[in-house]
């Protein structure tokens, strides 16, 4: 079956392809399709901001007026949660969400390639937003910051119970962080795949069911709808949780 | 262990039933290699140029509607000052007709009192001189009326009698 319609495999949108091959000490460093769309983010991400930025006008035209909405969304969300000291960890939180923003929304484009719907992605940023975490956390608070794994204010015997939970819930957070996104991304766009798949199907089986191949467009414009959404949200939520694990670094008493 | 092991010693040889590809380890490197070039690149384009940008002008803005605000308030401070100082000069010209009023008031005043008194003066002077001049006019005229009547008397007697009193006889008569 799959061999018969290789176009409607909804796998088959995350396959990496390979572009030019390269090897550098034994690893494979491709450019491949992903990073391709990689390329492709980070110049829309840099163009766009340069571009609009040009005219540095007073009175923003509409192009201004979008970075710099971008820019203060990101940094009302850093004041909200880590306060005005925190607005040195700006250039990073703002460069994961527009990153993350700029994959998502590319993936949404038909025969595109969503970078954030493979795992190893994700998890790779998740991994360096922890990393960061740790070394910061470490560097402000030198051994303090592991007051974060034991709540103030609790009798001993509670904290033999509860130490561990604290570990195990801060381990889990590069988990959870990472495939979120990367989960979310993944089944809209299966979905939106099998629905599209269904539009041919019932279109190309003809007579009465051609006619009912309107129900998975409308389905699928609507779902468009929502994995555009979704996209935004899942770009806001990984910036969010960046913020707020990077205030148990510069707050880790709770 | 083995169904997975299937699936990759087969994903070469066909085309189809490949291992699911977020989860094929052969491309994690070529992925995370790239990831760190892109995401390195970004960043330091953003935090070294779009960002510093971008907070410029945003705090160029801030600094103008700041500056724009405390203008509007002092020109508003001077606008009071301005009304207050209006204000201050309306009352003081206005005491100033109020005593300029006074004096003209107290000047005509006097001048009023100084030509009444003069014109009484000389109303007065006059009732005097025509006083004295209606009595000098009266007594003229009684010395004329005793004259007339000695002279009618002695008339009157030279016709009763014949012979023409004496002048001094009428007047002692008369003047009985």
């Amino acid at each position: 079956m799959a061999g018969s319609s290789g176009n409607f495999d909804p796998i088959h949108q995350f396959e990496i392809q390979k572009i030019y091959p390269m090897e550098f000490m034994g690893y494979d460093i491709s450019f491949t399709n992903s990073s391709l769309f990689m390329v492709i983010a980070v110049g829309l991400i840099c163009a766009f901001l340069i571009f609009s930025m040009r005219g540095r006008a007073l009175v923003p035209g509409r192009w201004q007026n979008l970075a710099e909405l971008f820019y203060e969304f990101v940094a009302n969300l850093l004041r909200n949660i880590l306060g005005e000291e925190g607005m040195k960890f700006f250039p990073l939180v703002f460069t994961l969400f527009l990153f993350v923003l700029f994959c998502n929304f590319l993936g949404l484009l038909p025969g595109s390639f969503t970078v954030t719907s493979h795992l190893v992605v994700t998890a790779a940023l998740a991994l360096l937003v922890m990393a960061i975490v740790i070394g910061y956390g470490f560097y402000k608070n030198g051994l303090g910051f592991l007051k974060l794994f034991v709540p103030s204010g609790v009798p001993l015997p509670m904290l033999v119970i509860l130490v561990p939970i604290e570990v195990i819930s801060f381990l889990a957070r590069p988990v959870s962080l990472s495939i979120r996104l990367f989960a979310n991304m993944l089944a809209g766009h299966i979905t939106l795949k099998v629905f599209a798949g269904f539009i041919i199907t019932l279109a190309s089986a003809g007579g009465f069911l051609t006619a009912l191949s309107v129900g998975p467009l409308i389905l699928g414009v609507a779902l468009t709808a929502m994995e555009f959404l979704v996209s935004f949200l899942q770009a806001f939520i990984f910036a969010t949780l960046t913020c707020i694990y990077l205030n148990d670094a510069m707050h880790p008493s709770h | 262990m083995a169904e997975q092991l299937n699936t990759e010693t087969q994903a070469p040889s066909k085309g189809h039933e490949k291992s699911f590809p977020p989860f094929d380890p052969t491309t994690y490197s070529s992925q995370l290699f790239w990831l760190v070039i892109c995401f390195t690149f970004l960043y330091v384009v953003l935090s070294k140029l779009a960002i510093p940008r971008i907070g410029e002008v945003l705090e160029e803005r801030h600094d103008r509607i700041q500056r724009d605000l405390d203008k509007a308030s002092k020109l508003q401070e001077e606008t009071q000052n301005a009304i207050a100082s209006y204000e201050e000069a309306l009352a003081t010209a206005r005491k100033k007709a109020n005593v300029i009023a006074d004096e003209t008031k107290a000047k005509l005043n006097e001048q009023i009192a100084s030509e009444r008194s003069d014109i009484e003066q000389e109303i007065t002077k006059k009732a005097v001189e025509a006083e004295t001049r209606i009595r000098a006019a009266k007594t003229q005229a009684l010395g004329e009326v005793n004259k007339i009547a000695a002279e009618t008397t002695q008339t009157i007697v030279e016709k009763l009698i014949g012979a023409k009193p004496s002048t001094s006889d009428v007047d002692s008569a008369l003047r009985n």
